[in-house]
């Protein structure tokens, strides 16, 4: 209650002092008073939103709101995290409930646009892949002919399955199953030969899940990648300002590991000759007032988040029990797809 | 007629002992071979199961893990449960503030044992319940804030309440300061509306302040449930009376209410709330998601309530209300005071059925992402660092849950003894 009457007080003052920053929408300037993002996180995925044993987010997806927050308020803690299932978090962010979901939401093109949103870059390239035992002796997923195979039900997994497999000429039994938990049971215990899901998920079963007495490498995830699945952050059509300053609070992250700033030596390198490092850490200003927000944006989403490559390692990657490969998710300059376009 | 002679008795066998430990074991256990053998059976099987389940949970069991994959191939990996159990009673609470969420827990559960008793059956009741409240959502909160419309309307209900029922009753000073404090707060309120009072508001902030999207846990399942059926509970029995209305519309209005809300699962009703709702409302207004999923949980008791509460209503005999009638009494007077008082006594037990229902239905917030007891524990599985013991969590939600029913249905069960004490032979 008393946050709402300081909200509408801070965004009356806002209104009268700052005639100037009229072109900052309507979303941007609450934001601004209440000091805070509100950021709608899907309800735990292992890596990439996960409340810790202390009850703290984290995770790949969460470190992306982090990175706003520090580009808007110098302070990446300064975000409220609402957890949302994959029914609300459309809708929440349409209300206004949130201001951003970071709900590992699929990018396409009805999303973006029928349902009044905006996707605002990819900060993760997924795809749907199989899982199967090694002892199986399958190479390719164009062996699976005739194979049982796992799934999720009522999701576009299954449908993609339905479609690679008519498209391949093969069948398959499909055993379906509603919880992760009880397919992952079903499939290591030996009723489908086959577990079909996003290559992340499957990534994540592969590491953690696996019964002893056998282990990590009795399994293998198949090398087709047969669905795009590209996630991204959302946030509602109608205030393209806060929507710039979370696509490049991304491509901030993205940039810095390009270049090599990392959260260990960005104190370093502010003192680096290179114009485009200078330009990036808000050593040569303009950067900043152009998105309107502070000028050391950078340094404080590299220095408080960490670059994309050290967010990737922490959570998902080779120093988090996932162990999810880079793949696509590797810089363009080293054969992947994340390419942020320049800062300046 | 026997060739015993004269003088002589027989000897007879003594009877056989069917007294004390052995006697109940002969009589209960094996009082037949057929009988006998089921029995060796059945505790050799229990034995069996035990012994495999004390070897899993105790002997094998591993305490001290700091990371699931130390517990791998073992026994049960309770290490789990002490690496996560503040996240499961709490959720995502601020972690160095976690006293404030037991102490709420510990004061709600004060105010249901006290509530508990019926001694405190009357006036007691409702400061128990303003203090306990209070209490727990200081701090729950951290700061709470009384609008001045708030105070207006209490007046307002006290005022109104106590005219009707102490019409005839009180003493001439009594019905005038009822008149006084509904007029106040009627009047008042009016004014707020209309905008001629500002909002004031009783601001009590010791504590920094923690909105709902950070509650987890135990006191989110126990918030749920008790304020969910603490209001249910008034709106059940006004239904109820609705529902005997003589009131064409009224009655309808209460039919339709009930037949829609007990046609539709619970499930719909919270997907409803934060789903649909927000949609309906103009953009930039949203209430919070807590509220709304504490709304439908009301909704949805109340007319559960509102039919186990029309059968006491049915249960009283036709005199109790022509008798009242006869007295003269008003109609709130009549209902308040002669009907209502007997027709709750009959509907106790099955309240608390209801309510022992409706502790484990909350669990279905979790569809629209609030994060109660079972959910957290959910949580705690996804770790990846601790993933694969879903048997264990679950086992120790269930423990907790148990915990909660049981006592409250051996309440339960004695509140019957003491309220039919009159009534038993």
């Amino acid at each position: 209650m008393f946050n709402k009457f300081l909200a509408a007080g801070a965004a009356v003052a806002t209104l009268v002092t700052a005639a100037s920053a009229a072109y900052a929408g309507k979303d941007l300037d609450a934001i601004r008073a209440r000091g805070a993002i509100n950021c709608g996180v899907g309800i735990g995925t292992a890596g990439f939103m996960l409340a810790d044993s202390q009850g703290k987010w984290k995770g790949l997806s969460v470190d992306v709101c982090r990175a706003v927050a520090a580009a808007l308020f110098g302070d990446a803690e300064k975000v409220k995290y609402q957890p949302l299932t994959s029914q609300q978090r459309f809708t929440a962010l349409q209300s206004g409930e949130v201001d951003m979901v970071m709900g590992n939401a699929t990018y396409t093109l009805t999303r973006d646009t029928a349902l009044g949103l905006d996707f605002t870059g990819v900060f993760y390239y997924d795809g749907q892949s199989f899982l199967v035992p090694k002892a199986l002796g399958v190479k390719s997923a164009k062996e699976l002919n005739g194979a049982t195979v796992c799934v999720a039900p009522g999701t576009t997994t299954e449908l993609n399955l339905a479609d690679y497999f008519r498209a391949n000429k093969m069948t398959f039994k499909p055993v379906v199953i509603e919880k992760v938990d009880e397919i992952r049971a079903a499939f290591f215990a030996g009723r489908c030969d086959v577990y079909t899901t996003d290559a992340s998920s499957l990534a994540a079963t592969r590491a953690a899940n696996v019964p002893p007495p056998r282990s990590f490498d009795d399994f293998v995830i198949l090398p087709e990648i047969i669905s795009k699945e590209p996630l991204g952050p959302v946030v509602r059509h109608g205030d393209n300002q806060f929507a710039d300053i979370v696509r490049w609070a991304l491509y901030a992250m993205i940039e810095a590991e390009e270049y090599g700033i990392t959260s260990k030596n960005v104190d370093e390198m502010l003192k680096s000759d290179n114009p485009v490092i200078k330009r990036i850490l808000g050593v040569t200003p303009g950067m900043g007032k152009a998105l309107g927000v502070d000028e050391k944006w950078v340094y404080n989403i590299v220095k408080q988040v960490g670059n994309y490559g050290e967010s990737f390692d922490r959570n998902v990657g080779k120093d988090s029990p996932l162990k999810i490969e880079r793949g696509l998710n590797k810089l363009w300059s080293q054969g992947g797809l994340q390419y942020a376009p320049p800062i300046r | 007629m026997t060739d015993m002679p004269v003088g002589e008795r027989r000897q007879l066998a003594p009877p056989v002992d069917d007294s004390g430990v052995l006697g109940w074991i002969r009589r209960n256990l094996f009082s037949s071979w057929a009988n006998g053998l089921t029995t060796i059976v059945l505790v050799l099987a229990m034995g069996w199961v035990l012994s495999w389940f004390l070897e899993w949970a105790v002997f094998t069991a591993n305490f001290t893990a700091s990371t699931g994959a130390e517990c791998r191939g073992q026994g049960a990996c309770w290490a789990l449960i002490r690496e996560k159990y503040r996240y499961i009673f709490f959720g995502s609470f601020p972690y160095e503030q976690h006293w404030r969420p037991l102490f709420a827990v510990i004061a709600m559960l004060a105010m249901l044992i006290l509530s508990a008793d019926r001694r405190m059956w009357n006036w007691r009741l409702i400061v128990i319940w303003g203090v306990g409240s209070f209490v727990t959502f200081l701090l729950m909160f951290g700061q709470l804030h009384l609008p001045l419309s708030l105070v207006l309307f209490i007046a307002m209900v006290v005022g109104a309440s106590g005219m009707s029922l102490r019409k005839g009753i009180g003493s001439p000073t009594e019905i005038l300061a009822y008149r006084v404090a509904a007029a106040v707060g009627l009047v008042g309120l009016v004014l707020r509306i209309v905008g001629v009072l500002p909002g004031w508001s009783l601001a009590i902030a010791p504590l920094p302040y923690v909105e709902t999207g950070l509650w987890g846990g135990i006191p989110v399942t126990i918030i749920l449930a008790t304020y969910g059926l603490a209001f249910a509970f008034p709106y059940g029995i006004l239904l109820a009376l609705g529902r005997r209305s003589n009131l064409p519309l009224i009655k309808g209005l209460c039919v339709g209410f009930i037949e829609l809300i007990r046609g539709v699962p619970l499930i719909s009703l919270l997907i409803m709330a934060s789903v649909m709702l927000p949609l309906f409302l103009p953009s930039g207004v949203t209430f919070d998601k807590f509220l709304r999923a504490q709304v439908a949980v009301i909704l949805f008791a109340g007319a559960y309530i509102a039919e186990i509460i029309r059968g006491g209503l049915q249960s009283l005999p036709k005199g109790q209300f022509e008798a009242a009638d006869a007295m003269g009494l008003n109609y709130v007077q009549k209902t308040g005071l002669i009907i209502l008082p007997q027709a709750l006594r009959v509907v106790i037990p099955p309240l608390i059925n209801t309510f022992i229902g409706f502790f484990k239905d909350t669990s279905l917030v979790l569809i629209i992402g609030i994060f109660d007891f079972l959910n957290t524990a959910n949580q705690a599985l996804v770790d990846p660092n601790w993933a694969g013991f879903p048997g264990e969590v679950y086992l120790f939600a269930a423990f907790v849950y148990f915990i909660f029913c049981y006592s409250m249905s051996r309440y339960s069960k004695y509140l019957e003894y003491e309220l039919n004490k009159g009534t038993r032979r």
